[in-house]
Formats: C-alpha cells, structure tokens, sequence
C-alpha cells in the first residue's frame, strides 16, 4: 500500500467497489501498469516474429532468440504486476520499463528488417540471431579476446596513470623538475600516441611491450598535465594553514597538494582512459596477434560480420564498464565535492 | 600508560608568550620595484596581552602577523618569541586566517586534527580534536564537511584547528572580517572567553575600531604604508566590555582622528 501514488489513491477513492478488489485489478483499472505491460508487447512481438515468420537466410539461432525474448516477456509482465512485492528491485524495473518497451521495439524490427524482409543487404548487416549465434558457438574466441585486451589495457593504463600522477605532481612541486620535464612535454606530449606506433613495434622485444607502452603514453600525457594543473592551482593559503600547524614538506605534498589536486587528477584518469581505449584498439588492429581489436580486424576479413558487431557490443560494454568503474572511485573518494558530474 | 596519564594530568600549561618585534624593516619586490611595508616597527607584547593592530587597508598589518608567524622572514631587524628568535612557523604561534580556509576534503574533525597529525602526535592525543570542537560549540558537526557549514560555523572550525595546538600565541588576521555583524559580535564575545580562559597572547589585525577596543587591551595604530607605529594604546577597561560604553567611544573618536578619519565624527 505504501508505493501508491497521488492519482492511485485518488482513483481509489473514487470507486467505492476499489476497496473490496485486489491491489493489482485496481492498479489495472486506474492505468499503473501501463508501460510495463506495453513493455511486454514489443518483445512478444519480437519472439512471435522469430518464431512464426520464416527466415530469409540460415540461422540456427532463431528459436532460441524467440525463447529469450518470450522470457523477457514474462519478466516485464510479472515484474510489472509483482513490482510491490518485488522491494527496490521493482522499483528499479518500473524506472526502466520504457527502455524495455524502446529496446524490444528496435528488436524487432531490426529482426524484420533483416531476417525476414531482408531490407539490409546481407553480410554487412545480420539479424539478431546471428549475433546470438556468435555468443553461443564462438564464446571461447571472444572470450579470450576479452582477456587479453584487458590484460593489455589494465597494465599499459597503470603504469601510465602512475608514471602520469608521479610526474604531474614533480612538475607542480618542484620549479626544477618542471624546467626540465616541461619543454618534453609540451614537445611530446601533443603527438597523438598512435604516431608512435612504427617506433614502438620495431624499438621493443614483443608487440605486447609495445603496445602496452603506447597505451602508457596516450594515458600518462593527460594524466600528467592535469595532476600537475591541480597542483600548480593548490592556493597558498592551504600550505601557509599547514605550515603555521607545524607541517613538513612531506606533509604538505602528500596531506595538503595531492588531495587538493585529486578533483583535476580524475578529469586526467578519464581522458586517459578514453585515449587509452583508442590506442588499444590500434595497436591489437596493427600488431598484437589478439584482443577484441585483433578479433574485430580478423571478422571483417572474413567477412563475419555478425562477429564484428558482437566484439562492437561487448567492447562497449567494457569501455562503459570501466568508466563507470572510474566514476564509481571518484564519487568515493571525493564524497566532499560537490556537484560533480555523475555517469 | 602511567606517562601518559601523567601528561594528561598537566594539562598544557597555556600561559601565553611575549613577543617582541625589534625594529623590523620589510618590503615587496613588485616587478621589480621594491615596496616597502613595514618600516622601522618596533613592539614589545607581554605574555598574555591582547594586542590589536589597527590600520588602513593594505597599510602591512597582515604583513606583520605573517612576520610573527614566521611565514615570511624580515628584510632586516628581529622579531622574538619568549626571547628566541623567530625563524619559521612553529605550532606555538597559530594564524587564524580571514578565510577559514578549511580543507574541504577533510571533515570537520580531520580538519581540527590537522596540527596533531602534522606534528605526528594526533594517534595519543585523539582527545584533544574533541575538546577543542566543543569549545567552539560545534561536537554536532565532527562529521560535517567545510561545504556544509555556514560562514560562521567555518570560522570556528579555523579557530578549534588553531586552539587544539594549545597556542602561546594566538595570531588573527581580521577573522570576522567576513561575517555578518551578528555572527561577528557573538563571535567577538567568544573570542574574548577564550582567551580569558586560556590565557594565550593575541594579536588581532582589524580594520574596525569598536572591534578592537571590544577586545584587546591594547590598541596599536598604525600609518599608511609603509606601516610605521603611530599610537600605542592601552585600553584599561575591564570585560565583558559594553559596546555604549563613553570611555570607548572616547577612545575610538581619538583612533579615528589619528587615521584621519576625524572629519566624520
């Protein structure tokens, strides 16, 4: 009774018999269900046309994509009646019932524009159950992709963002290192990492040293000038604070000047992160025999392009994921900024 | 655990410093051009006085506090603290800014704690975060952070950071400066109870007369830059001190004259 709304209580009170009749044919009578059963009908539409409508082409995927999408069905229909019993779980399933109704709409009419009309010409774009079929058959493939391309972009973007924060925080530091170190960075630093690339693969042993460096240096370079601008933009009235109560040195770099530059260190992580997705790509493409890049590269001279679009699916999942993991860190540690931007 | 209960039972004897300021010469380099602030200052703070250093805007006044706490050295002359000479900052001589200037990623407890922890001895001495916040009457907002306090609430925090360390000398560079005036007199009654309590030497910078007659029990008025001694004021009244009071407004008409501003009164 405690989830009602405004208009609910009102179309309660309206109808005398709503007292006698169970919550859910009241919620049925006063439209609260709406987009959740309107959730439900795309994706039966999208299981009835797999299953009902012949194919154009040869999909051994097709039941099993009807299977699925019939269950999603179900979920939206029981998730929507049950969403009361269902806690913050129901909660979350009403809140993101219209992207169920938006996704199970496009669904299906990529399934009749593709396998059924054939509107889209073929290999280039391959209905729903081709993809489905490379996620059932070539899983082993894929998923050793997705082993190395992590492998690969967890050590270059560490090694980066730790060379990246140590040197930004030297520069913002110390007017000495900063003699030095700047006039390289703002020679190198600009070059896309990519440039790099004929240099790193015949300078280093294995095109996994290489490529691990070039993802490094797309990560370090912004990492670098943003930690050393937050440094550089501390105000002196923190360290005249820190100082006055008896601080070090030590102190006044690891308690007053990083924490203060933190907020910029984050903006660098991230712009990091994003050029460092990009070199990845690259060089799995160009030298390293493997990797989502690698897998992309190898389906398209195939001509496998189902498989293309599922390595495009699960690469973005992964570069979501990871800047979300990035966020995530971020709010943590910075619970005392406000309003900063949320992902 | 004997010695240590030991330390606590004395208690930090607060007896404030003296403080003496031998013709101090300083000055700025401005592209170049040298500035000069403080010329030829010379003032001898006994322990324990409240000493209010009053004078036009940008005269060097801060300029001196920032000398007595050792955040700059002088172009020449000696400045000294209970006779030792006056090199750095030192944890003795604790600046309350005009901005509190807080450290928004720490709590207000961490903030408090900052001087104990610079100095290595917060992990002992975890009892005295909690007794400087209750004197400044904020134990409901140890966990606050400096964003969701009120002005005045940031000052006090600024001034619990400063009294943890049990000061000898307690240094304000115009700190209700930024306040609305009710906030500031409530605050400039708190600051005269603590002091009072604590014994500590202070040395205000203001710019506001009633200010620092309210206060201190001495007033030193200052020229324009570069900042010489013009007066050296006693004010012989005792606290709690009434604002009406005419042996105040007296004095207060004399500080006007002395920095010109005689014509409006």
């Amino acid at each position: 009774m405690s989830t009602y709304s405004v208009s609910d209580a009102s179309a309660a009170a309206g109808q005398a018999a709503a007292d006698v009749s169970p919550g859910w044919l009241e919620k049925l009578r006063s439209g609260g269900y709406g987009v959740g059963l309107a959730a439900a009908v795309p994706w039966l539409a999208f299981g009835a046309s797999c299953l009902y409508w012949e194919d154009l082409g040869d999909w051994s995927r097709t039941h099993g994509l009807a299977i699925a999408a019939f269950g999603i069905a179900a979920l939206a229909l029981l998730g929507t009646i049950g969403a009361d019993f269902l806690g913050s779980a129901g909660v979350a399933l009403r809140r993101r019932a219209p992207w169920l109704v938006a996704l199970g709409s496009f669904l299906t009419v990529w399934e009749v524009a593709t396998a059924k009309f054939g509107w889209l010409p073929l290999p280039f774009f391959p209905p729903p159950q081709a993809i489905l079929e490379v996620y059932t058959d070539d899983m082993p493939k894929l998923f050793d992709s997705v082993i190395a391309s992590v492998k690969l972009q967890l050590g270059g973007y560490i090694i980066g963002a730790a060379i990246g924060f140590l040197t930004g925080v030297s520069i913002g530091w110390s007017q000495k290192v900063g003699y030095w170190v700047h006039p390289i960075l703002r020679f190198i630093g600009p070059l896309p990492a990519t440039a790099w690339l004929p240099f790193a693969f015949f300078t280093f042993p294995s095109s996994w040293s290489a490529s691990t460096f070039l993802i490094a240096l797309a990560t370090g370079f912004p990492v670098t000038v943003l930690t050393w601008s937050g440094v550089a933009s501390v105000p002196n009235a923190y360290y005249d604070v820190a100082r006055t109560l008896g601080a070090k040195p030590s102190f006044l770099v690891l308690k007053v000047a990083i924490p203060a530059a933190l907020p910029h260190v984050f903006v660098g992580l991230f712009m990091g992160l994003g050029a460092s997705f990009a070199v990845l790509v690259v060089a799995e493409m160009i030298g390293v025999k493997a990797g989502l890049g690698w897998y992309l590269q190898w389906a398209q001279g195939w001509a496998a392009y189902a498989n293309m679009y599922a390595a495009l699916i699960v690469m973005s999942l992964l570069c979501s994921g990871a800047i979300t993991l990035l966020f995530k860190t971020r709010d943590r540690l910075l619970v005392w900024q406000k309003g900063v931007v949320k992902w | 655990m004997v010695a240590a209960a030991l330390h606590e039972a004395i208690a930090y004897p607060a007896v404030g410093a003296a403080l003496d300021i031998e013709h101090v010469n300083h000055a700025f380099d401005i592209d170049g051009v040298v500035l000069p602030v403080l010329e030829d200052v010379s003032l001898a703070i006994e322990p324990g006085e409240f000493v209010a250093l009053l004078g036009p805007s940008g005269c060097g006044k801060s300029t001196l506090l920032r000398l007595v706490a050792g955040l700059e050295k002088p172009r020449s002359g000696v400045l000294r603290e209970d006779d030792i000479r006056i090199t750095g900052p030192h944890p003795s001589r604790v600046v309350v800014f005009q901005d509190p200037t807080l450290f928004p990623w720490r709590s207000v407890w961490d903030n408090v704690a900052l001087g104990l922890e610079a100095q290595g001895i917060l992990k002992s001495q975890r009892q005295r975060v909690d007794a400087a916040i209750d004197l400044v009457g904020l134990s409901a907002f140890r966990k606050a952070y400096p964003h969701q306090l009120s002005g005045g609430m940031a000052q006090r925090v600024a001034l619990a950071r400063a009294l943890v360390n049990d000061p000898k000398v307690l240094i304000l560079d115009e700190p209700l400066g930024k306040l609305d005036s009710l906030t500031r007199i409530t605050m400039q009654a708190e600051i005269v109870s603590l002091w009072q309590r604590k014994g500590f030497t202070t040395l205000l910078v203001t710019h506001d007369a009633e200010e620092a007659l309210f206060l201190a029990n001495r007033v030193i008025v200052l020229s324009d830059r570069p900042a010489r001694v013009k007066a050296d004021i006693r004010v012989d009244r005792p606290y709690p001190r009434h604002r009406g009071d005419p042996y105040l407004a007296d004095l207060r008409r004399q500080i006007l004259g002395l920095l010109g501003l005689d014509a409006t009164w």
